[in-house]
């Protein structure tokens, strides 16, 4: 693999940019692979990118049905944060956190990971409530997160409205100096090109359409455009599509598919250089590096999966960017778009041995799955190595919604993203 | 400055009305009817923006929705900025102010210019991706320049004077686009008899007839623009839109438009008038009647001013007036550029050639051209341009016949504009939004819309069919089968249409002119204007592996600019095609979605904004809560008393003085907003039995009682009291914030699990005023107040409800309590509430009636150890987990929601989280709440957490503080101590007791 330096860029500048090598190739798929990994977006190609990393198994294929990274990876608002509540999810995202701090470095790739902090605003007394308890459970967990009132806050974030005049006034925020946000197709770009100089093979146009199970275990996968690709292990990081994926395996996985959307304004001149999320408004904004406003909305309630979702939540969520950012008003949205998301009841991921010897899978992430792109990855790539569940994985198998383990995350600080 | 571009006559502009304006700090004047665009040109404004990437000089291209650089600054005053706005959109005022958004000091001179020069090498697509890495900690400094670098316009800092509306519409036929096309199919609809509704983004109707010379049955087209829309304006069925830009086109016929009513105006609305406005319309049929844009063709140097679009040129000609230079060159790829030099010709100003890509061509616009006698070059391209700040000079040379390479020798026309033209682009984006995927036609050379779920018609030139005779015939066709379809007709005498047909010759397929160095050689050639995205970036993007046309977009930011591609979007497409060696049918394109063109968050917002964000919900007494000084709290949508301060009063002081005025005499507080389910119906019974965890089947008319709601999983959701009214009639109380949730999730079940079931059920929260009386007076106070319901305590027990009078109107008074002391709740029809209330005051003065809100509920409610649902709870405990096994009937007939989920084996786990009291060893602390518990406060972090603390107060009763918490198998850790690290490093130690604090066997309330 090349690497990238500000040398090599004037390097290749003087041969007018001719011989810079490909980020990836497109291999004709092999016959048999150690381990197949059903999904190329950011958590399967970080998945593959471990694997051969950190374990050494190299002999692994990436199938992809449409580009690299075009799912969710390529649809998401970006926002990276780890203070969660429950100690098993901060463990796993605060896992991920550190991993994203030295991504670009790791990757030789620049993520354009920015610590440019998150904050929580709280609304109403019981807001304080649950961001204080957050807060003091992320710091007895050595996570960074502190509670801030409104009045500091204002002076943090002078676009925001801070004053009585609104709907619901702003009571104060927890903010979270370390979170931020990354450029998203950087991740799933960086990790392919890395995997790739590793001997992964990614391979796109690659569709899994069903899976092969002898004695009740995996021995391969049917793909629309390449037939049957044979593995030892196969997993599973199809995000929205896992349902359709676990189908094929003959289970039901406690995911539902909705529709979730986002959008931007034209790019504007910088107005807020940090990511403010109000679950009880129900509306959240960042300013991307181009200058555009990123701003997410909810999910539609129905499921589905049409990469596009309804009106009525655009609207819904403009409200609220203005109540909280009147000075926005005039600016104008440019675009909107949707993805799906794999939303699991207690808002937890799934990352999990399956009723299916070998076959594995990683999913469940709903709203707020890329920060997690590091920490997914290398605890599957660990989960696949060892062939049962990493530790830092091990409370978030499907069996705890038979168990009743469940680690909720939208009790408290019911932030979705 | 005169305008010098300015002809004396010709246009739809009124000069006889010249209107003055300011562009970067220096006035011009323009004419009523001119475009900010038309009236920058007439006056000979040549630079008008800078390059996001590389600053580079940029003019005006174009005259519509795809023009990509004239995005200008616009606003008279901070608080009427308006960022990014199209001067090829933005119709000219008096007094209109104007700036150009790049640019630093200024667009004429910019520094940034300079770096764009020597830099420019080093930053080809990705080179961001590829450097600023080292080192680590660099990275934000690197990254607060960029961030300087980045945006358009500004936002205003200040809040927006302006309104905006939505208005809803159902309508038979929606028509997108009033051209020719749309007009013929609107004035079709419309004589059915049907609803018609027609939106066009520009400022009038008429889309290409506005600046054609054609002839409609023999008269100027304008004319038969003129009659159509006075035809339409007197049809009540019909609504006609100018000024409006369907945005976006959701399923089920669904279609937004963004009005706007005053831009025109002003950059601030008339008083009394919206500034903007959405439609959201639910058509019966859409007729896409979006036209097409003209693709420019791409060669070297393509972006200095003077640079435009073939048939922009002839609009500024034909419909402002104004001829955008001295000498043109036109370069083509078709017939229909012809026009422009036709129109250039008649203006007196020289046309130096025309280089046509085609070996040859003889169609009758060609013809025309030749016979003028101006120079018409086959076989040869505009491959490279002469000049920095204006065009000075093209460059052409001989062309092969598939346009892959250059022939024969080069040759320099002077020139000052340079007019190109690649054929036509269909407008096909609104058909793509709702998922259809367009698809590539080699017959008319662009990609038309392709099959649709939607009900969805297609005519003119969005299909590809130019000739105007053929998009009126189409158009008409179109909104006479939309009207039949949607039930009227039938259609009677059709109108007939005459024109003179254009005979064209063949287009050639044409996006990228070669130029004499290989692509990543040659001089910048550039594909998306606003993004600096050129032919070598794509090719680049390609060779790095990018290949899908997604990749190629995001790798090179083609198509992310304000225009959303609109100009160079296929030319990008077809390029990628051409080095990836594939056509571009293969390649094919990326999702064009909403919205059309860029809409104002404040007309999306509409009404919803500040005080209407979402309604405010008031009890019947809060006149009396504000005239008593009440501070409020937001709860779900209301506004509660919080606390009633008295003067000089802390917080602490007055709930003190609260708690106590209940504990030792009466208080009063407003409970109106606790949600009210009333629930009728033979099966009302069981069906409460089935959704509360207790038992139902015993609670006689007449009594009242406490039941748990809990989810599948086994987990609590909401509480109350549910009262027996009849014998298939009850009234549910649920949380406050919970009501419309809790109502919800009862219909969810009955409508979908169990609709056999007989039940009825009504939200009748605000019918009824609740005041709650507390307090061992109580009874004495409402003695004063009735006169017919028995208030002796063995026949009106606890937990009993009885109908009656109170203060002289019709109530149901409930035996309840919340604070452990004898209570009533008081309910009346909201109407007699607040005379109740007033009622209640004036008789209670002689018992000190206190008013207390809902900080000293709290308070009360915690020393008796009474949960808040969402506030003690997070949807992780079950009944027993609050130990409340009580309220759990496990063994009712029919099973109850979450009656398997909570008997799951981690749900019940000895060592779970449960709900416990907890008491400060120092009394006069209050444990913040939220504060997590752990055994050994000396563990390094991370620490062993067992819990938290979900209510924390000072217990003016009990004269020391209390709290309740969750501890890890707290309930069988009574008397141990826990500790609380906070975040000032201090440690607070706590010992773990009953949550019951006070009146532990509930004497108080059964007196
Ligand atoms: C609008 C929106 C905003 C969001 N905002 C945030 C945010 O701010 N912060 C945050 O942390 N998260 C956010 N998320 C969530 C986040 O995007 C996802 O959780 C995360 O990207 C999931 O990553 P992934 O790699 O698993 O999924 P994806 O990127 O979706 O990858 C799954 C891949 O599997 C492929 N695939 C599916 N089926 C098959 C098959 N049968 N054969 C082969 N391949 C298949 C798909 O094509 C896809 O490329 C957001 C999501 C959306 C939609």
């Amino acid at each position: 693999m090349e690497k990238y330096s500000a040398l090599g860029l004037l390097k290749h500048s003087l041969s007018n940019h001719e011989n810079w090598p490909r980020l990836w190739h497109n291999p004709t798929p092999k016959k048999k692979y150690d381990i197949i990994i059903v999904g190329g977006g950011g958590h399967g190609l970080a998945t593959a990118y471990y694997l051969a990393k950190n374990h050494g198994i190299t002999n692994v294929a990436v199938l992809e049905k449409g580009w690299l990274g075009g799912g969710n990876t390529a649809r998401n608002t970006t926002i990276v944060r780890s203070n969660y509540l429950w100690d098993e999810s901060a463990r796993l995202y605060e896992h991920a956190l550190k991993l994203w701090e030295g991504l670009s470095q790791d990757l030789n790739y620049n993520v354009m990971f920015s610590q440019r902090g998150v904050y929580h605003l709280c609304h109403t007394l019981q807001d304080i409530r649950d961001n204080e308890r957050l807060v003091s459970a992320n710091r007895l967990n050595g996570i960074d997160n502190e509670m801030i009132d409104a009045e500091q806050l204002q002076r943090e974030i002078p676009l925001l409205d801070c004053s009585r005049n609104t709907r619901f006034p702003v009571l104060g925020a927890s903010v979270q100096r370390r979170a931020g946000n990354a450029r998203h197709d950087a991740v799933a770009w960086g990790y392919a090109r890395a995997a790739a100089a590793l001997g992964v093979d990614l391979i796109q146009q690659c569709e899994v359409v069903d899976m092969v199970i002898e004695n009740g275990a995996i021995t391969g996968v049917k793909t629309r455009q390449h037939g049957v690709i044979k593995a030892d292990r196969v997993g599973c990081v199809a995000a929205g599509n896992s349902g359709v994926l676990a189908k094929m395996a003959g289970f039901e996985l406690p995911v539902e598919s909705h529709p979730l959307q986002a959008l931007v304004s034209e790019p504007i001149k910088p107005v807020l250089d940090t990511v403010v999320m109000s679950n009880h408004v129900h509306g959240y904004m960042s300013q991307s590096d181009k200058g555009d406003l990123v701003i997410g909305a909810g999910i539609d309630s129905w499921v589905g999966y049409g990469q596009r979702g309804s009106y009525s939540i655009i609207e819904h969520t403009i409200q609220a960017i203005v109540e909280m950012f009147p000075a926005v008003s005039r600016v104008r949205m440019n675009r909107q778009w949707g993805g799906i998301v794999d939303t699991c009841p207690d808002a937890c991921p799934i990352i999990t041995a399956t009723p299916v010897r070998n076959l594995f899978f990683n999913c469940g992430w709903g709203t707020g799955g890329f920060k997690a792109t590091p920490g997914s990855g290398h605890v599957f790539a660990e989960t696949l190595a060892l062939g049962k569940a990493a530790p830092l994985a091990e409370p978030f198998s499907m069996f705890r919604f038979h168990s009743g383990a469940l680690i909720d995350e939208h009790g408290a600080a019911a932030v979705a993203h | 400055m005169s305008q010098t571009n300015r002809l004396s006559s010709g246009g739809l502009i009124d000069r006889r009305k010249p209107l003055s304006f300011q562009y970067n700090g220096k006035q011009y004047q323009g004419y009523e009817g001119d475009t900010l665009a038309s009236a920058l040109l007439a006056n000979g404004v040549d630079i008008i923006g800078r390059s996001f990437k590389y600053s580079r000089p940029r003019g005006i291209v174009a005259a519509g929705a795809e023009e990509p650089n004239a995005v200008m600054q616009i606003g008279a005053s901070e608080a009427t900025q308006i960022p990014n706005v199209r001067a090829t959109q933005q119709a000219l005022y008096e007094g209109l102010v104007s700036s150009a958004t790049n640019g630093w000091p200024n667009v004429d001179f910019d520094v940034m210019s300079y770096v764009g020069k020597i830099g420019g090498k080093m930053m080809p697509p990705g080179f961001y991706y590829k450097t600023f890495m080292w080192p680590q900690t660099m990275w934000p400094t690197y990254e607060k320049y960029i961030r300087k670098a980045a945006g358009l316009g500004r936002s205003s800092t200040m809040k927006d004077p302006d309104q905006y509306d939505t208005l809803n519409h159902h309508c038979d036929v929606m028509i997108v686009g009033a051209g020719p096309t749309g007009l013929a199919a609107a004035r079709a609809a419309a004589a059915t008899g049907a609803r018609v509704i027609i939106a066009d983004e520009q400022e009038m109707f008429g889309g290409s007839l506005l600046s054609s010379r054609e002839l409609i049955n023999g008269k100027p087209a304008i004319d038969w623009v003129r009659t159509v829309v006075d035809e339409l304006s007197a049809n009540p069925d019909v609504v006609m839109l100018p000024r409006s830009t369907v945005n976006g086109y959701h399923d089920h016929n669904f279609v937004t438009i963004h009005e706007r009513r005053a831009d025109h105006i002003g950059d601030r609305a008339p008083v009394g008038m919206t500034r903007q406005r959405m439609h959201r319309v639910r058509a019966h049929w859409v007729v896409l009647a979006t036209g097409a844009q003209e693709r420019p063709l791409v060669f070297a140097h393509n972006d200095v001013p003077g640079v435009m679009l073939a048939s922009a040129v002839t609009t500024y000609i034909e419909r402002f007036g104004v001829v955008p230079g001295n000498e043109l060159v036109l370069m083509t790829s078709n017939d229909d550029a012809y026009l422009t030099a036709l129109s250039w010709a008649s203006t007196g100003r020289k046309v130096v050639a025309v280089v046509d890509s085609r070996a040859k061509a003889d169609g009758d616009l060609v013809k025309q051209v030749i016979d003028k006698g101006i120079r018409v070059i086959f076989g040869s391209a505009v491959y490279d341009v002469d000049g920095g700040t204006r065009v000075k000079a093209a460059r052409i040379s001989g062309l092969t016949a598939d346009g892959k390479k250059l022939t024969g020798k080069s040759e320099t026309l002077s020139c000052d504009t340079i007019a190109s033209s690649g054929g036509w682009s269909p407008v096909v984006h609104l058909s793509c939004h709702t998922g259809s995927r367009p698809v590539w036609d080699d017959n008319i050379i662009g990609f038309v819309p392709g099959e649709t779920q939607q009900k969805q018609l297609i005519a003119g030139g969005i299909r590809g069919h130019y000739d105007l005779l053929d998009c009126l015939t189409e158009g008409m066709n179109c909104g006479y089968v939309a009207a039949e379809r949607s039930g009227y007709g039938p259609v009677g005498k059709r109108p007939e249409y005459k024109v003179a047909r254009i005979r064209r010759s063949p287009a050639m397929p044409l996006f990228l002119v070669p130029h004499l160095k290989p692509i990543s050689q040659a001089p910048k050639q550039f594909v998306d204007l606003q993004n600096d995205v050129t032919s070598a970036g794509i090719e680049l993007a390609t060779r790095e592996g990018f290949e899908s046309i997604e990749h190629v977009k995001r790798y090179t930011a083609m198509g992310f600019g304000t225009d959303q591609g609109k100009l160079g979007n296929i030319n990008g497409m077809a390029i990628t095609a051409q080095v990836l060696g594939k056509s571009i049918a293969e390649t094919g394109t990326t999702v064009f979605r909403p919205n059309y063109t860029p809409i104002t968050f404040g007309a999306i917002a509409g009404r919803n904004c500040g005080e209407l964000f979402d309604a405010k919900r008031y009890s019947a007494m809060q006149p009396w809560h504000e005239e008593n000084g009440a501070l409020f709290e937001d709860v779900g949508q209301w506004k509660r008393p919080w606390y009633f301060p008295k003067s000089g009063e802390t917080m602490q002081q007055s709930l003190n003085r609260e708690v106590l005025a209940v504990r030792n005499s009466v208080g009063i507080l407003d409970a109106s907003t606790l949600g009210k389910i009333d629930i009728q119906g033979k099966d009302a019974r069981e069906f409460l039995a089935r959704v509360y965890t207790n038992a139902w089947a015993k609670l006689g008319v007449g009594k009242c009682r406490y039941g748990l709601m809990c989810k599948e999983d086994g987990m609590v959701f909401d509480d109350g009291v549910t009262s027996c009214l009849a014998e298939n009639h009850f009234l549910m109380t649920t949380t406050t914030g919970g009501a419309a949730r809790v109502l919800e999730w009862l219909e969810l079940y009955h409508q979908t699990e169990w609709p056999e079931l007989e039940v009825y059920m009504t939200s009748v929260t605000d019918h009824w005023a609740t005041m709650t009386i507390s307090g061992p007076n109580s009874r004495k106070l409402l003695a004063q107040l009735t006169d017919d319901i028995d208030l002796d305590k063995d026949t009106f027990k606890f937990m009993d409800w009885r109908p009656g009078t109170v203060a002289g109107v019709p109530a149901r008074v409930f035996r309840i309590s919340f604070t452990g002391e004898l209570s009533y709740e008081i309910n009346v029809s909201a109407n007699h509430g607040l005379q109740v209330w007033k009622k209640l005051m004036e008789v209670g003065k002689q018992y000190d009636i206190t008013p207390y809100g809902t900080e000293t509920m709290h308070v009360l409610r915690a020393e008796k150890g009474f949960i808040i649902v969402g506030q003690d709870t997070d949807s992780t405990l079950t009944p027993y987990d609050l130990g409340m096994g009580w309220a759990v009937a496990p063994t009712k007939p029919f099973s109850f929601i979450g009656k398997r989920g909570m008997a799951r084996e981690d749900a019940v786990k000895p060592n779970r989280k449960q709900l416990v009291g907890l008491m400060a060893k120092k009394p006069d602390v209050v444990i913040p709440e939220g504060s997590q518990a752990v055994a050994n406060p000396n563990q390094p972090i991370p620490m062993t957490m067992l819990g938290h603390i979900t209510s924390s107060y000072y217990s003016a009763t009990l004269g020391r503080s209390i709290a309740m918490g969750l501890i890890r198998g707290g309930l069988d850790r009574m008397g141990e101590t826990v500790y609380y690290p906070q975040a000032d490093g201090s440690v607070i130690e706590a010992e773990i007791c009953s949550p019951v604090f006070y009146d532990p066997k509930g004497d108080r309330q059964n007196v």
